[in-house]
């Protein structure tokens, strides 16, 4: 029996990325290592993201609050609000929403970045001056991506928790300190560990995808587009399939 | 009929020899039985028409393609044996102009033409790097641009850099991927004499992949002509403009 095409090019893709992937496992720990890029790529990744996660985080927040509060007030339940809001935000949406903003802002770019450097020869420069390209351009990348996405995260709940403190105090008086009682006093360990734990293969997943697309790249410029296109989608795709599977975990290890 | 390059040639010495070389992409093959040798201190230019395997031949000796048979010895290794740390000592000592410049869009002038010397050139102090920096691009005229983007810099300035940053580590074989394709034939000419300059200041071999008869003409001290996979017909610039094969003829009429 013979598979519709369609299914054998997913196939096929899956097996590409399996593979991409195994080599940056390969890869990683020999020498030599390219700090100084590593360092590079986090401020680049970090540092240019932090604008758009701010700005997420605090809508996010704010909105949430002011959605939920009609709901709250049915049951006579505002006091509830700072705690439902940060056990929603730090538990899943805070670090799906912002993984999903990095899919589209860090992957594309890596996938724009990489895919335009195949294009003009600069990895293959980079081959012949001795320079292995995978483990510069690729391990680095990975790496910081891994490493930032779970800083952004945890920034822009922080953020996001402000706009929701700035909401409560739109119909209301609640103190900060109030507030961030009540969001600690509402959380468990439970609520933040495994959040913290699935942010880092948001980011891992966001790095090897958008590396994934860019250095496997066909030449010319459509490929560019199409890699930063498709780096984004398959990106958020797997974000949500990392949160099902970190959510069943989860779920099976009784710290729901 | 085609003819054997190295045929009058024995006394000199042989840098680099491609013997027997067959290279296809699926049912394209691009090299087949392809024989060519370069002499120590030689500008000998790859001629042939578009697609006829030229680039493919220079990314094939670099190491960046894998034949599927021959030998490529460069500077006495053959290529096709070595490991990947083997490949990249070698490729310190053979320098690779791409035809797009493949300039580091990310970095400076100065980053781009350090790149290869801090992968290579770990032992020398930063006031060394800096004046080797300083001394291609003096040699290429842009002393001035060491600060610039890419991004800032014409066709010919890029071309220009990105022959600095090749030579910076002085080595022995150039291979220049069409290094006037694109350009104006005021910059063309300027490309021309750098490497001829080039040749003259540090004693390279070089094979320059071109169809520009203008550069063939200037910078060629011999030219071997690529026809359907293999060396057709190799000699001087005047041997082969008084060629009477019609493929021969076609480049110089």
């Amino acid at each position: 029996m013979k598979l519709p095409l369609g299914t054998q090019r997913t196939l096929a893709e899956i097996g590409d990325i399996s593979r991409f992937t195994w080599r940056f496992f390969q890869e990683w720990g020999k020498p030599r290592f390219e700090v100084q890029e590593f360092f590079r790529q986090c401020y680049m990744i970090g540092n240019r993201s932090l604008g758009l996660v701010a700005i997420t985080g605090f809508i996010l927040g704010l909105v949430m609050t002011i959605q939920s509060r009609p709901t709250m007030a049915q049951f006579g339940a505002e006091d509830w609000i700072p705690a439902m809001v940060a056990i929603s935000i730090i538990r899943e949406i805070g670090p799906v929403v912002i993984a999903l903003i990095c899919a589209g802002k860090i992957g594309s770019g890596i996938g724009a970045e990489l895919g335009s450097m195949k294009v003009t020869e600069q990895i293959d420069a980079m081959e012949v001056s001795g320079t292995n390209p995978f483990k510069y351009l690729v391990v680095t990348r990975v790496w910081a991506t891994t490493l930032m996405v779970p800083i952004l995260v945890i920034f822009a709940d922080f953020i996001s928790l402000y706009g929701s403190y700035l909401a409560v105090n739109m119909r209301g008086v609640t103190s900060l300190a109030l507030f961030t009682q009540q969001v600690v006093d509402s959380l468990v360990f439970s609520d933040v560990l495994p959040a913290f734990i699935k942010t880092f293969f948001f980011g891992f997943a966001i790095g090897i995808i958008g590396c994934y697309k860019g250095y496997t790249s066909s030449k010319g410029t459509e490929g560019v587009g199409l890699a930063a296109n498709s780096a984004v989608v398959v990106a958020s795709l797997m974000v949500f399939i990392i949160d099902l599977l970190a959510v069943q975990i989860t779920d099976l290890l009784g710290l729901t | 009929m085609p003819m054997t390059p190295t045929s009058n040639s024995s006394d000199r010495e042989v840098v680099l020899e491609v013997k027997h070389l067959y290279k296809s992409f699926g049912d394209n093959h691009v090299l087949k039985d392809f024989n060519i040798d370069l002499y120590r201190g030689e500008n000998l230019v790859v001629l042939g028409k578009s697609g006829s395997g030229k680039s493919v031949l220079i990314k094939c000796i670099i190491g960046l393609l894998h034949p599927e048979q021959g030998e490529i010895r460069v500077l006495g290794k053959n290529v096709i044996g070595l490991d990947k740390e083997q490949l990249d000592r070698m490729r310190t000592r053979v320098g690779f102009l791409f035809q797009s410049n493949a300039l580091y869009d990310s970095m400076t002038v100065r980053e781009n033409l350090e790149f290869p010397l801090r992968r290579h050139g770990r032992d020398k102090s930063h006031s060394e790097v800096n004046d080797l920096v300083m001394e291609s691009l003096v040699n290429v005229g842009l002393p001035h641009a060491v600060d610039l983007m890419p991004s800032e810099l014409s066709g010919g300035m890029r071309k220009r850099i990105a022959l600095a940053r090749t030579m910076i580590l002085k080595p022995e074989i150039m291979l220049y991927d069409e290094p006037t394709t694109g350009l104006d034939p005021i910059t063309s000419k300027e490309i021309n004499d750098l490497i001829l300059k080039v040749q003259e200041i540090y004693k390279t071999s070089s094979i320059i992949i071109s169809h520009d008869m203008g550069c063939v003409k200037y910078t060629a001290n011999r030219v071997a002509l690529l026809v359907e996979g293999r060396c057709f017909a190799a000699g001087s610039y005047e041997d082969l403009q008084a060629h009477t094969d019609p493929a021969v003829k076609g480049f110089f009429q």
